[in-house]
């Protein structure tokens, strides 16, 4: 209940303020046109053949960019005096964190469409046909939304909103490069793939692919649920342990 | 405890590192009184206040809201005050309807009773013509008036006010001090913390005069001002040359220590009757005096005999 109320309360604020949707809109387009046509040609021999690879991983990379905003948001507005009243006001700690983290699933929702969209544009036509594409794009957005729980831990411990951002940024990048978002894993060295296998990007974005290539949920992507389950159910309650110390 | 306090705070003390910053304070606020905490800029005020309100964790000692623990029973407590914090506790980025709104779901109302409520606030604090603009362009004083306005959304019994007239200009804050007597009268208890001592002396019933983070008076504005000793009468000789003359009989009508810049003399009268005599000494030997004024002592002397140095 109270959930939803400051999820309407952090809508109204990303509404009032337009700027906040533009790494959702803007980044996945320009990564998925400057990526496909720079390396489609070196890494798959050619634009049409790299898009099954690259969508996927402009997918995941972009949710994890929309996922990492929410710990310098939840930063901000704790450094913010009305975060004080939040807390004095009798109602689960939960809320304001959980508010924050659904209304940015918005950000992740439009994060997908316009990654998704912009790979048709491209010529990207999947062969399992739309309830396929819809059903990674919720998988995607679940996994986004997982992550954005540890991304508020991480907000919610550092000190400045600066050094999120930061913090996030780093993460996100070596979370998306170093995987198999946009080469083959086959084409790293040894020890770098033994870096990609380890990181969990990699086993999101195989899960896309095969259901992508199969048309059916496989291992892979039903793993990445269960994943995605045990995340939030580690992170949250981490994040308002956190959150109450702060 | 006694059925009649709102507030028991008792042994207080908070830690920053090294620094004790709120060092065993112990007071009681009772129903329906405005209690001002008064103290010089880094006294301990604002962290004694965030430690009542729940928003800090104390390194020892309690705090009761109504009897009630605020880490024991920390959710009941919250439901008892409201707070308007030092910096305005309000959302920047959405507008006055939309914060009014917003707190009273979470303050547990129905859609329709939030609605009204909003109404209701919005007109009590004037703010219905810019209901619907964004914050960002509110005045200090608006914004003010709307996070008291948020604070009283459930008609909370105890009000806490962190400094609630800083930066606020003249006009604005004898509006903001007018609201508080209002709400006084209405029943509820305020505590507020103020640096501002006529504020303090136009408002609270009583204070407690925070310094180094310790309790170092407590009392009604008037006991603490007696404290600092009787009025004080000044006045200007009219001649020079007879200052000295003027300085000797003053000493023996009043025993205590007579003031001197150039012409001008001040001293503590013990009773306002001694003027009458002095007066008359002055009279009978001809010194001519001009510029006369007694003054009641005022809390400013209060706080400068009772706090010291820098903070």
């Amino acid at each position: 209940m109270n959930t939803a109320t400051m999820a309407y309360r952090n809508l109204l604020k990303t509404i009032h303020n337009p700027d906040n949707f533009m790494d959702v809109v803007i980044q996945p387009v320009l990564f998925m046109l400057m990526f496909g046509y720079l390396f489609g040609g070196a890494i798959a021999g050619g634009v049409q053949a790299y898009l099954p690879t690259i969508v996927p991983g402009i997918l995941m990379q972009t949710m994890l960019s929309a996922g990492s905003g929410s710990g310098a948001q939840i930063r901000e507005d704790l450094d913010s005096g009305v975060f004080d009243r939040f807390k004095s006001l009798p109602m689960a700690h939960i809320a304001p964190l959980a508010g924050q983290l659904f209304a940015d699933s918005l950000r992740l929702l439009i994060a997908t469409i316009t990654s998704l969209t912009t790979g048709y544009l491209m010529g990207w036509r999947p062969a399992v046909g739309f309830g396929w594409v819809v059903a990674i794009g919720l998988l995607a957005i679940f996994t986004g939304w997982a992550l954005s729980w540890i991304f508020a831990l991480l907000g919610l411990l550092m000190k400045s909103a600066g050094a999120v951002q930061s913090a996030s940024l780093m993460t996100m990048l070596v979370l998306s490069f170093m995987s198999n978002a946009f080469v083959p894993l086959r084409s790293l060295t040894k020890p770098l793939q033994v870096v990609a296998r380890l990181n969990p990007v990699t086993y999101v974005i195989t899960a896309i692919r095969q259901i992508l290539a199969t048309g059916s949920w496989t291992h892979e992507s039903l793993l990445v649920v269960v994943v995605d389950v045990v995340v939030v159910a580690v992170f949250a309650p981490l994040a308002v342990w956190a959150y109450d110390r702060n | 405890m006694t059925a009649n306090n709102a507030i028991e705070v008792s042994h207080l003390t908070k830690r920053f590192g090294q620094k004790t910053v709120v060092d065993d304070i112990s007071f009681n606020v009772r129903q329906g009184e405005v209690f001002g905490l008064l103290g010089p800029n880094g006294a301990g005020k604002t962290t004694t206040l965030r430690m009542m309100a729940t928003l800090l964790r104390a390194d020892a000692g309690q705090v009761k809201i109504f009897g009630h623990d605020t880490v024991k029973e920390g959710r009941l407590a919250r439901s008892m005050f409201g707070l308007t914090g030092q910096y305005a506790s309000v959302d920047e980025d959405i507008s006055a309807r939309e914060n009014l709104m917003i707190f009273s779901r979470l303050n547990g109302l129905s859609r329709q009773a939030a609605r009204q409520r909003t109404t209701e606030l919005l007109v009590d604090f004037s703010l219905e013509n810019s209901a619907d603009k964004a914050l960002k362009n509110f005045s200090g004083g608006m914004r003010r008036r709307l996070d008291l306005a948020v604070s009283l959304i459930t008609q909370p019994t105890l009000i806490f006010l962190d400094e609630p007239t800083t930066g606020l200009d003249p006009r604005t804050r004898t509006q903001m001090w007018a609201t508080i007597r209002k709400l006084v009268k209405q029943g509820s208890t305020v505590l507020l913390t103020t640096q501002y001592l006529d504020e303090a002396d136009q408002l609270a019933d009583r204070l407690a005069i925070i310094d180094h983070g310790k309790v170092v008076k407590m009392g009604t504005p008037a006991e603490l001002k007696r404290q600092v000793g009787g009025s004080k009468l000044q006045f200007t000789v009219g001649e020079a040359t007879q200052v000295a003359s003027a300085v000797r009989l003053l000493t023996a009508q009043v025993p205590n220590t007579i003031q001197r810049t150039g012409q001008r003399l001040s001293v503590r009268l013990n009773q306002v009757t001694e003027l009458t005599s002095i007066l008359a000494a002055f009279n009978q030997a001809k010194i001519a005096i001009d510029h006369l004024s007694v003054q009641e002592p005022s809390l400013d002397d209060a706080f400068m005999a009772l706090t010291v140095g820098k903070n």
